[in-house]
C-alpha cells in the first residue's frame, strides 16, 4: 500500500486569512465608520455621510441578501426561481402589518384600525391580523411566512420532479398570482397602495436620523452574518451535494442521496433570507405594496446574481451594489433608457462573462479554479 | 504483556477477519427455518442477490422488456449481452428503480422488493450504478466525488456536519490507488480525460460498498491498457461483490466472464459460458442476421 505518500486535501477553512481581514475591515466599515460619518461628522465636511447615502446603500445591502439567497439556489443548486420577490414582499409585509399598528391613533382617521381599513369601512381587525400588534410574533411571521409558503410549494414541485425551465415558469407565475391576490382590497393588505406612513417601530419614531442608522447598521451586520452562514453552508458537505444536484442529479439519486430533501432546505434557506431582507428593507423606505411582487422585480435578482458571477457568493453581492448604484444613476440622469442598459447588461454578461464580474476577475488574477475549462 | 501473548492476539483477530471474509460471500449467515428477518438486510441465504421474474416494461405500445427472468448469484460476475435495443439498459433501470415496470417481480436478496423503493433507497441498500455515459460531478475534485459517494448517512442534517474521519480517509486513500488516481486528488473531474472519468465513476461506486454492481458499457472509450486494468479489477472484485457488467467489447468479455447472459428483444436469449453463447444459433442470428 503506497498510501502513506498521498496527501488528502483538508477542509478549507470558512475564510482564508485575507478573506478575514476583509470581512472586518467592511464590518467596521458599516458598523463604525458610517453611523461616525453620517451622525458625527458636520454635514459641511466633505467625509460627512448623506442620509440619501444611508438610505440608499441600506437598500442595497438588503437586495445584496436577496442575490445572496438566489446564488444559493440558481449559482448552487442549478434551480432558477423567477419568484423570490414573493418571498421579499412576504417579509415586507409581515413587517409592514407590524408598522401599520404601531401608528396606532396618529392615522388620517385617528382609529385604532389602519387607514385603508376605516376606509373600506371595516369595523375589526381581520383574522390574520390578529398578532400584528406585537412585534415578536410579526418578527417570526417574517420568517416563517416565506418558510411555509416555500416548504409547501418546493415540497410539491421537487417531489413532481419539475426542473429546469419549468420551475423558473411556476415561480413566475406564482409571484404574479401572488401580487394580483394583494392587490385587492378584500385581502386585507391595503390593495394597491399598500402600507405606508409608518411613524414608528418598537416606539421609536421611525424616519428619525438615528433609528435609519441603526436600520442601516443591522442590515449590513445581517448581510454580513448571512454571507458567513451561506459560506459555511456551500463549503459543507451539504454545499457540496447541491452542486451535484446541479452538475448530474440521477448520479446523486444513485449515490443514495435524496435530492428532494436537498433542493427543498435550500429552497426553504433561500426564501427565508429573502423574507428577511424584505422586512429590513420596509422600515428604511418606507412603503411596502403590491408591485414588490411584480416578476419583473424577481427576474432583477436573477440579474444581480448573474452579473456578479453564479456560484460565488461574494458576485452576487457584488452585482447587486453595481447594478443597484448603476440604476440609481441611470434612473436620474436617463430615465427612458435604464431598462433598456438593463437589458444590454444581462445580454452582455451571458454572452461575454458567464462567470459574471468576480469571475473575470478571477481568471485576471490566474486563481480561476475552472482554468482551463470552456 | 509478552510477545507470545500479542502473537497469539495476533493470529486471533486474522482469524476472526477470516471468517468474516468468508461470510461476505453468504451474507454472513446460514438457511434456517426460524430465522428472523431483519429489515433492509439483504439476505441472501437461497442463495440469490438478485431475482427478476416475469417483468415486463412497454413505452407507448413498444415492449422494452418482455417476461424476462434472471437472477444473479452472490459474488458472481454476470455479463449481459445483446444487440441495441435488447433492453439492456431499461433492465438495469428497473432494478435501480429508475422506471417502473408494468408487471413482475424484482428483489434483491430474498426479501426486498426493489420495487417498492426509490432511485436513493435502492442505492443505500447496496446497489450501485455506472452509467453508459460517465457521470461524475464535473465541478467538484476527484476528492469530492469520492467523499460524496462514499457510504455514510446521507440525509440533510448529518451532511452539513460531516467530516472525514481517519478510516474514511483511509479507505478514500486506497480507493484513488484503486483507480490509479491518486495524482490527480485535487483535479476537477470535468479536466479528466473521458476513461479516467470512467475510472472515477467505478471508484465512485466502490466508496458506496455496494453488494450489486450494475456497470453499463464501463471500458467504452478506453484504451486498451485502461481495459486491461478494468478487468483485472473486476476479477478482484468477484467474490466479494455481485457484478452484472453490460458490455459490447467481446475480448473484455472473455477476460472476465464466466457466465453470459444474452438479451434479446427485451427477455434473455441464451445463457452459458461466452464460447456457448457464441456457438448458439439464434444468437448468431440475431447478431449477424440483421
Amino acid at each position: 500500500m503506497s498510501s502513506e505518500q498521498l496527501i488528502l486535501p483538508t477542509p478549507a477553512p470558512l475564510l482564508s486569512r485575507k478573506g478575514w481581514a476583509t470581512f472586518l475591515m467592511v464590518l467596521i466599515a458599516v458598523c463604525l465608520v458610517a453611523p461616525l460619518l453620517n451622525l458625527l461628522v458636520p454635514q459641511s465636511s466633505i467625509f460627512h455621510m448623506s442620509d440619501f447615502a444611508v438610505l440608499l446603500i441600506g437598500k442595497i445591502m438588503c437586495f445584496a441578501i436577496c442575490a445572496l439567497a438566489m446564488d444559493l439556489i440558481w449559482g448552487y443548486t442549478g434551480i432558477l426561481s423567477l419568484g423570490h420577490g414573493l418571498f421579499f414582499a412576504l417579509g415586507g409585509y409581515a413587517m409592514g402589518m407590524y408598522l401599520m399598528r404601531q401608528i396606532g391613533l396618529e392615522g388620517n382617521y385617528k382609529s385604532e384600525l389602519p387607514d385603508f381599513m376605516v376606509f373600506l369601512d371595516w369595523k375589526t381587525l381581520p383574522w390574520h391580523w390578529t398578532g400584528s400588534a406585537s412585534f415578536v410574533f410579526q418578527m417570526a411571521m417574517v420568517i416563517l411566512a416565506p418558510g411555509l409558503l416555500a416548504l409547501v410549494f418546493g415540497f410539491f414541485a421537487f417531489r413532481s420532479r419539475i426542473k429546469g425551465v419549468y420551475f423558473s415558469i411556476i415561480t413566475q407565475a406564482l409571484t404574479y398570482a401572488a401580487m394580483l391576490l394583494f392587490f385587492r382590497n378584500e385581502t386585507g393588505f391595503g390593495g394597491n397602495n399598500g402600507f405606508t406612513d409608518f411613524k414608528r417601530i418598537l416606539d421609536i419614531p421611525v424616519t428619525s436620523q438615528n433609528t435609519r442608522m441603526v436600520l442601516f447598521v443591522i442590515t449590513g451586520a445581517v448581510l454580513l452574518g448571512f454571507y458567513l452562514f451561506s459560506r459555511w453552508l456551500v463549503q459543507s458537505k451539504f454545499g457540496r451535494v447541491l452542486q451535484a444536484i446541479r452538475d448530474a442529479e440521477t448520479r446523486v439519486m444513485f449515490s443514495g442521496y435524496n435530492p428532494v430533501s436537498y433542493k427543498l432546505t435550500i429552497w426553504v434557506i433561500s426564501a427565508v433570507m429573502c423574507g428577511v431582507a424584505g422586512a429590513l428593507y420596509v422600515p428604511q423606505v418606507g412603503i411596502i405594496n403590491p408591485s414588490e411582487m411584480s416578476p419583473a422585480n424577481s427576474i432583477e435578482i436573477a440579474i444581480w446574481a448573474a452579473v456578479g458571477g453564479r456560484a460565488t457568493l461574494i458576485g452576487p453581492i457584488v452585482g447587486a451594489f453595481l447594478v443597484n448604484g448603476a440604476k440609481s444613476w441611470f434612473t436620474v440622469a436617463f430615465p427612458e433608457y435604464w431598462l433598456y442598459f438593463l437589458g444590454a447588461m444581462f445580454i452582455a454578461v451571458t454572452l461575454f462573462l458567464p462567470q459574471g464580474i468576480v469571475g473575470l476577475v478571477r481568471k485576471i488574477i490566474g486563481k480561476n479554479r475552472m482554468e482551463g475549462k470552456a | 504483556m509478552t510477545p507470545d501473548l500479542l502473537e497469539e492476539g495476533a493470529k486471533r483477530a486474522e482469524v476472526s477477519q477470516l471468517a468474516k471474509d468468508k461470510n461476505t460471500q453468504s451474507g454472513g449467515r446460514e438457511a434456517g427455518f426460524s430465522r428472523i428477518a431483519t429489515a433492509g438486510e439483504v439476505d441472501v441465504t437461497h442463495g440469490r442477490i438478485l431475482y427478476l421474474e416475469d417483468v415486463n416494461v412497454s413505452f407507448d405500445g413498444f415492449k422494452a422488456i418482455n417476461n424476462l427472468s434472471l437472477d444473479i448469484a452472490p459474488g458472481e460476475l454476470r455479463c449481459i449481452i445483446g444487440p441495441n435495443g435488447a433492453g439492456k439498459t431499461t433492465m438495469m433501470d428497473i432494478i435501480t428503480g429508475k422506471t417502473r415496470p408494468q408487471s413482475g417481480t424484482v428483489f434483491f436478496g430474498s426479501t426486498i422488493d426493489l420495487l417498492r423503493y426509490n432511485e436513493s433507497q435502492i442505492a443505500q441498500m447496496g446497489i450501485g450504478r455506472k452509467f453508459q455515459k460517465p457521470t461524475v460531478f464535473e465541478h467538484l475534485t476527484v476528492f469530492e466525488n469520492l467523499e460524496l459517494a462514499l457510504k455514510t448517512d446521507k440525509a440533510v442534517k448529518p451532511s452539513m456536519f460531516f467530516k472525514l474521519d481517519s478510516k474514511q480517509s483511509d479507505r478514500l486513500a486506497e480507493i484513488l490507488h484503486t483507480i490509479h488516481l491518486a495524482g490527480s486528488v485535487n483535479r476537477m473531474a470535468g479536466n479528466l480525460s473521458h476513461g479516467q472519468k470512467q475510472w472515477l465513476e467505478i471508484g465512485m461506486l466502490l466508496m458506496q460498498d455496494p453488494k450489486l454492481l450494475l456497470l453499463d458499457e464501463p471500458v467504452a472509450g478506453m484504451t486498451d491498457e485502461e481495459t486491461a486494468r478494468t478487468a483485472e479489477l473486476f476479477l478482484t472484485l468477484k467474490g466479494k461483490h455481485s457484478l452484472m457488467v453490460v458490455e459490447h467489447d467481446m475480448s473484455f468479455i472473455r477476460s472476465i466472464s464466466e457466465i453470459v447472459t444474452v438479451l434479446c428483444d427485451g427477455s434473455v436469449l441464451a445463457q452459458g459460458t461466452l464460447d456457448e453463447v457464441q456457438q448458439d444459433e439464434r444468437v448468431i442470428e440475431v447478431y449477424l442476421g440483421r
